[in-house]
Formats: C-alpha cells, structure tokens, sequence
C-alpha cells in the first residue's frame, strides 16, 4: 500500500509540473513521466498487459509524436502568442464547470462497495483477450472502426492540403 | 531461500551487465576488423596482440577528453539525453532466456533474470524508449543538424515500429505465447521460428536495422548531410555514451532475433548432448550455441554495414511504409489461413 502511496504522489507531481512549466518540451517530457507512473500503477493492480500496452502506445509512440511536432514547431517563450485575459477567464470558467461535472458524477459513486477481485489473473493477456472476444466482441469492433475512420479522415486531410499547394 | 534467491539473480544480472559491456565494447574493436577485412585491410593492430586492447584505449581516451556543453543547450536535457540511450539500451536482455536451466551446487538455476508473461512486449516497449535517448539530445543541442538528426530518428522509428510489432504479430500466433521462456522452449532441437515465419523474420530484421539506426538506415546521423545528426555537438564520454548504446542495441536486438527466430540456445541432437554431459555443461553448451548465434548476427550486422550503401530519407520511409507494412499484413493472413487450414485438416 505504502507503494501505491508513493507513486501516485510521483504522479501528481508530475502532472502538476506538466501544466505548471514553461517550457512545452518540458511539458511534454513530464506528461511522459506522468505516463510511466501510471504504467506503475498498472503493475501494482497485477494488469501486466495493460501496463505494457500503456508503456508502448503513450510512452513509446503518441509522445514521440507529441514531441516530435513540438521540436518541429520550436516553441520559445518569446514566440509564444500571448492569450488576452478574456480566453483566459473562459478557460477558467470552462475548466471549473468540468471539474464540479466530475466532483458531481463521483459523489454517485460508492466507493465503500468496491470489492476486492477473486480472479487477480484478470489483467494478463489470456484472459483478457478471451473477455476482450467473448464478452465485449462488439464495443471491440466498434472501436476498431472508430479508430479507422479517425485513420481515414486523417489521411483524407492531408491529400486535401497537397491539392492545393 | 529468500537469499539464495536474490544472489542468484543479483549475480545473473551482474554477469549480463559485464557481459553486454564486454561485448559493446568488443563489438567496436570487431567492427573494425570486419571493415579492414572486407576492404583488404589490416585494422587496429597497435594496442595488444591483433589490436585486443583497442576498445581500452579507446575508452581512456573518451573518459579523458574535454566535456562541451554548448552554450545555447539546454544543460539537464543535453546531459540526460545520452544518459537515457545508454540506460534503456540495457534493459532489453532482462526477460531473455540465455540458456536451459542449469545446474550449479546442487541447485537448478533458470538462465534469465525475470520470465514476465509480456516478455516480448517488454522489449518491444524498451525499443520504443530508445528513441528518446536520441530526440532530447538532438533537440537540446540546440543546433539545426541536430534536430534533423533527431526528427529522423524519431520518425524512422515509428515508422519501423509498426512493421516490426506486425511481425512479431504473425510470430505470435505460431508460438501462442507472449513469454520468452516459452518461446524458447517451444523451438526445441531444430523447431526453429525462421522455418515457419520466414518472410516475418526478413522484415523483422529490416526493421531491426532501422531500430538500431544501422547503415542502410542510419539517416539519423548521416555524415554527409548532417555532419554527425543528433550527435553533433556532443564529444566525450557523452558521444561515447551514444554509440555504446547503440552497439549495445545492437547486441540486444541480435539476441532478440537469435531467440525468436533462431531457436536461442537450441541446435539440433541437444538432448544427446545434454544426456551425456549432464546438468551443468549440457545446457552450457547451449549457452554457448546461443552466443554463437548472436555474433554471427553481429557479424550479419557489421557486414551489411560495410557493403550496402545509405539509403535516401524518401526511399526509407517509402519501404517502411509501403513495402514491409503492407508485407508485413500480407503475412499475418497468409500464417492465419495457414493454422486455420491444419487445423481443419487436422480435424477431418
């Protein structure tokens, strides 16, 4: 437990550092150490592949593109466009109605009836590939497709700007 | 128990460390030699007997020249961006089964430091951090060429990544398993992978190529269109922190291939072997069988690297992605139809 402690202080850490440093680089680097506490997290709830597969697609490939657009863009303090006190107020106001959204949908929640699981071996890829194919077949291929169409839009943008340049 | 238990493992990553070094650091020397072979050369051979001493000298030497920081860098990232690529470079070997179990003392000792059930994503999550080491030094040099060097780093890597994971992808639905040890143990005498995923091993050593940022890949440090690429500004022990990891990545990827597809420490009629000497030295001589593999895919490596010329960035990224990609899909069908196939025939 003492662990479990520990590294979700690491990740708050981290995540306040993420919005609080100047630097995007920086930024950028600290979500990804946010990122590897999490897969930490992961391990401690025995959930190998989650915590792999988490491992792999935040901390091997999205951040990579984070920041590889971030090094391209070369942003610098002195660039950096300034935000005028309106956006700021609204972005203020818009975060404070996500978070009263959030502090209201917890107090829904029981957290007293959370039972411990019996079946710990739940978050290896056996088993979770057998649940992933059995009983979650559909929401699986929905995603699938959603995925795909992010693909294809994606890919459907960037021929559109090659037309016209 | 709990004791014995710890010095042994402490002692296996101890000997894996020493020896992944040794080997980075004889993998230089070889490179070397290799070239001046294939070039009709002679190579080192000032330092010691045959130039053996060579990657001594060459070690002093980066230990003791001047350390630059360049005064636009960003310092901390400058500093952790070699520390990072050295790092993560040895992480890799410590789900690998280098050999049977053995026995030592009376006690049977399991040749791999940890068995996790992800073993292969593992490594491949270890190679997908790889890039970092290389994208924060280039990008806090805070040099233009530099940045080139890292961008295209970052870039090929992805790139390949996915063409390597669609690899392995059609591996694992031959082995059905994701454990190293597992895999191992399922190639046993000459059952080895290459046999059944020949076109999966091909693109998975294509893309390993590109992993380990080897010529014909190695636009990440093109020298003659970015000077030294991400590695230009660094000098020291800093550079050197850089290319030893990348003879470690090389080290590391020949193991990986060594064991999925080459059978790791089996080799044909080991079962006589290992009945006739024993539990000790039968299975070291798989051990040794298994080392045998991984230099001559070194060697693989060096020899490539000195007889095929750089490929052009387009080109790279039109083979990533139009070629092994599509292949790479091409042959997780054709092995699904395959199993699917015996397994109806099987069952008439």
């Amino acid at each position: 437990m003492s662990l479990f402690y520990v590294v979700a202080f690491l990740s708050i850490i981290f995540a306040l550092l993420v919005i609080f440093t100047k630097n995007p680089v920086h930024s950028v680097l600290y979500l990804i150490a946010t990122f590897f506490t999490f897969t930490i997290h992961y391990i401690i709830l025995n959930a190998q592949f989650l915590a792999v597969v988490n491992f792999i697609v935040y901390m091997g490939a999205i951040m990579v593109l984070f920041l590889f657009v971030l090094m391209l863009m070369n942003l610098n303090t002195d660039t950096e466009p300034m935000k005028s006190t309106l956006l700021k107020v609204v972005g203020a106001i818009a975060g404070g109605c996500l978070l009263v959204t959030l502090i209201g949908s917890m107090k829904t929640l029981s957290t007293a009836s959370t039972t411990a699981m019996d079946n710990t071996g739940i978050g290896l890829v056996e088993n979770l590939g057998k649940v992933l194919f059995s009983d979650f077949l559909l929401p699986f291929e929905l995603s699938s497709i959603l995925l795909l169409a992010a693909m294809v839009g994606a890919v459907l943008l960037a021929k559109k700007e090659n037309k016209t340049a | 128990m709990e004791l014995e238990f710890l010095i042994e493992k402490t002692a296996l990553v101890l000997v894996l460390f020493v020896l992944t070094l040794t080997i980075a650091a004889y993998s230089t020397w070889a490179e070397r030699k290799v070239a001046a072979w294939l070039q009709d050369r002679v190579g080192p051979n000032r330092a010691g007997p045959f130039g053996l001493l060579q990657p001594l000298a060459d070690g002093g030497k980066m230990f003791f020249k001047e350390e630059i920081i360049p005064s636009g860098a960003n310092k901390y990232l400058f500093i952790a961006g070699p520390s990072l690529a050295l790092l993560v470079s040895f992480l890799g070997t410590a789900v690998i089964p280098f050999g049977q179990n053995i026995e030592i003392f009376g006690r049977v000792v399991p040749l791999q430091v940890t068995d996790i059930n992800v073993g292969i994503l593992y490594i491949f999550g270890v190679v997908s951090l790889g890039v970092y080491g290389i994208m924060i030094g280039g990008w806090a040099s805070n040099n233009k060429y530099s940045l080139m060097g890292a961008i295209r780093g970052a870039s090929q890597n992805i790139s390949y990544e996915i063409a390597m994971g669609l690899s392995i992808i059609a591996l694992l639905m031959v082995t059905n398993t994701l454990s190293f040890k597992e895999i191992a143990a399922q190639q046993h005498g000459w059952h080895w992978n290459v046999l059944y995923q020949p076109l999966g091993f091909l693109i998975f050593l294509i893309c390993a190529f590109a992993e380990t940022n080897r010529v014909p890949f190695d636009l990440p440090e093109c020298e003659t269109e970015l000077i030294g690429g991400y590695q230009t500004e660094y000098s020291a022990f800093k550079m050197g922190a850089y290319m030893f990891a990348e003879y470690i990545n090389m080290f590391v990827s020949s193991v990986v291939m060594a064991v999925l597809y080459f059978g790791g420490y089996n080799y044909p009629g080991m079962d006589a072997v290992n009945q006739a000497l024993g539990p000790t030295w039968g299975p070291l001589i798989g051990v040794g069988v298994m080392f045998f593999k991984i230099i001559a895919f070194i060697f693989f490596f060096m020899w490539v690297r000195w007889t095929v010329p750089r490929f052009r960035y387009d080109q790279l990224m039109d083979l990533g992605w139009k070629v092994l990609i599509p292949l790479a899909i091409a042959n997780i069908v054709i092995t699904a139809i395959v199993i699917v196939g015996f397994d109806l025939f099987n069952k008439l």
